[in-house]
């Protein structure tokens, strides 16, 4: 598996917001993109999954197994949850494991993976927004998708749970899979590639 | 099918909304004859009509959030980024066929007792019935086209109603046509009914196309 970006550009509004990026990500490789507000991390991420056209360059993804493409092969996490207020947690959680086809692991395990199985029938809407982001990252675990573009994932969380996203990552990574995640906290993984956005003048 | 489960319990459960369609169709529809007065024979005569516009505001109301809902919460993308495995027409499909259901069918289901208020006779108000039946799915799948394209907008409830009127003016006709059919003797029933489900299935098939085409195009 392998995921190689050569000289990508995108632009929002007729801005140009980055430019010249490049990276490549062998299996079990994770990239880790910093930089300050407004430097394009969000942006980026999202050229990788496809939502945004890029301006120039190009992504190349391949992938040993029957995926057809990095959007198919990949789990997005952005800033928003995905989940509705009304619904329960374990509702929603229901519903993306179907949307997304095959399950990888049942819902009460993943939620447990988090500590949250107690909120399983919950409205999604009575949780606070730490908890939200757990529920959000235990989606990533009821489907199995070899790459993960995290957006943030640790808003909101506090250290006992920074520390399972951490443990979650690495053990993603060492599974032989890719992460690509952009945050401004240190994640305390060691052995990931850095890439750092600047702000355009 | 489990977008389809989840799209209809998010109407059914506090805020979805899916009563709101109906109580506003009542609404319009019990006023009209306190305006107009107690003719009766006027009102037979408009009843049909009448009915059909209301159902047609009606249906319009919930559209803008057919896709914003969606959007505000992140689902949207993520359903963009699946449209590989689940393709997106489809989803819009799906979408829209759920949201027929909870917000088209009830209008359906309160017809006849609004027809009554409308003095329109029991088989005028089957006709109404099943024309609209038959014709709301149009309304629906159309909507769906200039929901994807205002989904951006922050209020773009009264702009998708704009821009999908003059599209539903067609289904206003023949359904109304084929409704007035069925009682007027010399009018017949059953071209303007079949051109109505014809409207449906075209509409069904050139919706949700174009309203996926629009959503993949509107993230930023």
């Amino acid at each position: 598996m392998q995921l190689i970006a050569e000289s990508l550009a995108a632009e929002r509004s007729g801005e140009l917001v980055f430019s010249d990026i490049s990276f490549s990500l062998d299996k079990g490789d994770g990239l880790i993109i910093t930089g300050p507000n407004g430097a394009g991390k969000s942006t980026l991420l999202r050229v990788i999954a496809g939502l945004l056209p890029s301006l120039g360059g190009s992504l190349e993804f391949e992938s040993g197994d029957s995926w057809t493409g990095l959007a198919d092969a990949c789990h997005y996490l952005g800033h928003k949850n995905a989940m509705k207020d009304a619904l329960s947690v374990r509702e929603n959680l229901t519903f993306w494991q179907a949307f997304y086809g095959p399950p990888h692991m049942t819902i009460d395990d993943a939620l447990n993976y988090v500590g949250l199985q107690s909120t399983a029938d919950l409205p999604f809407g009575y949780l606070s927004t730490g908890q939200r982001r757990r529920i959000s990252i235990a989606k990533l675990l009821i489907n199995y998708r070899p790459v993960w573009l995290l957006d943030e994932p640790t808003a909101g969380l506090d250290a006992d749970s920074e520390q399972v996203v951490s443990h979650l990552l690495r053990e993603h990574l060492d599974d032989g899979d890719i992460a690509i995640v952009a945050t401004h906290l240190p994640l305390g993984l060691e052995g990931l590639k850095e890439l750092k956005l600047e702000l355009h003048p | 099918m489990a977008l389809f489960l989840r799209e209809i319990r998010l109407g059914i459960r506090a805020g979805g909304g899916a009563l709101v369609g109906v109580l506003f169709f009542l609404a319009v529809v019990a006023v009209i004859p306190f305006g107009v007065g107690p003719d009766l024979n006027l009102l037979a005569r408009i009843g049909p009509a009448i009915l059909w516009i209301g159902a047609l505001l009606a249906s319009l109301l919930g559209l803008d959030r057919l896709f914003q809902a969606d959007r505000d919460d992140g689902s949207l993308d993520l359903m963009i980024i699946a449209s590989h495995r689940q393709m997106l027409v489809l989803t819009v499909f799906t979408k829209c066929a759920a949201h027929w259901v909870i917000s088209a069918l009830p209008l359906v289901v309160a017809t006849p007792l609004l027809g009554l208020f409308m003095n329109v006779e029991p088989l005028g108000i089957a006709a109404a019935c099943l024309t609209l039946l038959v014709g709301t799915p149009a309304i629906t799948f159309i909507g769906a086209a200039g929901a994807a394209l205002a989904v951006t907008l922050p209020r773009g409830g009264l702009l998708v109603s704009v821009i999908i009127l003059p599209l539903v003016i067609p289904v206003l006709i023949f359904g109304v046509a084929a409704t007035r059919g069925a009682v007027a003797d010399p009018d017949p029933f059953l071209p303007p009914f079949l051109i109505l489900a014809a409207l449906s299935m075209f509409f069904a098939v050139i919706g949700p196309v174009a309203a996926a085409a629009a959503l993949k195009h509107s993230s930023d």
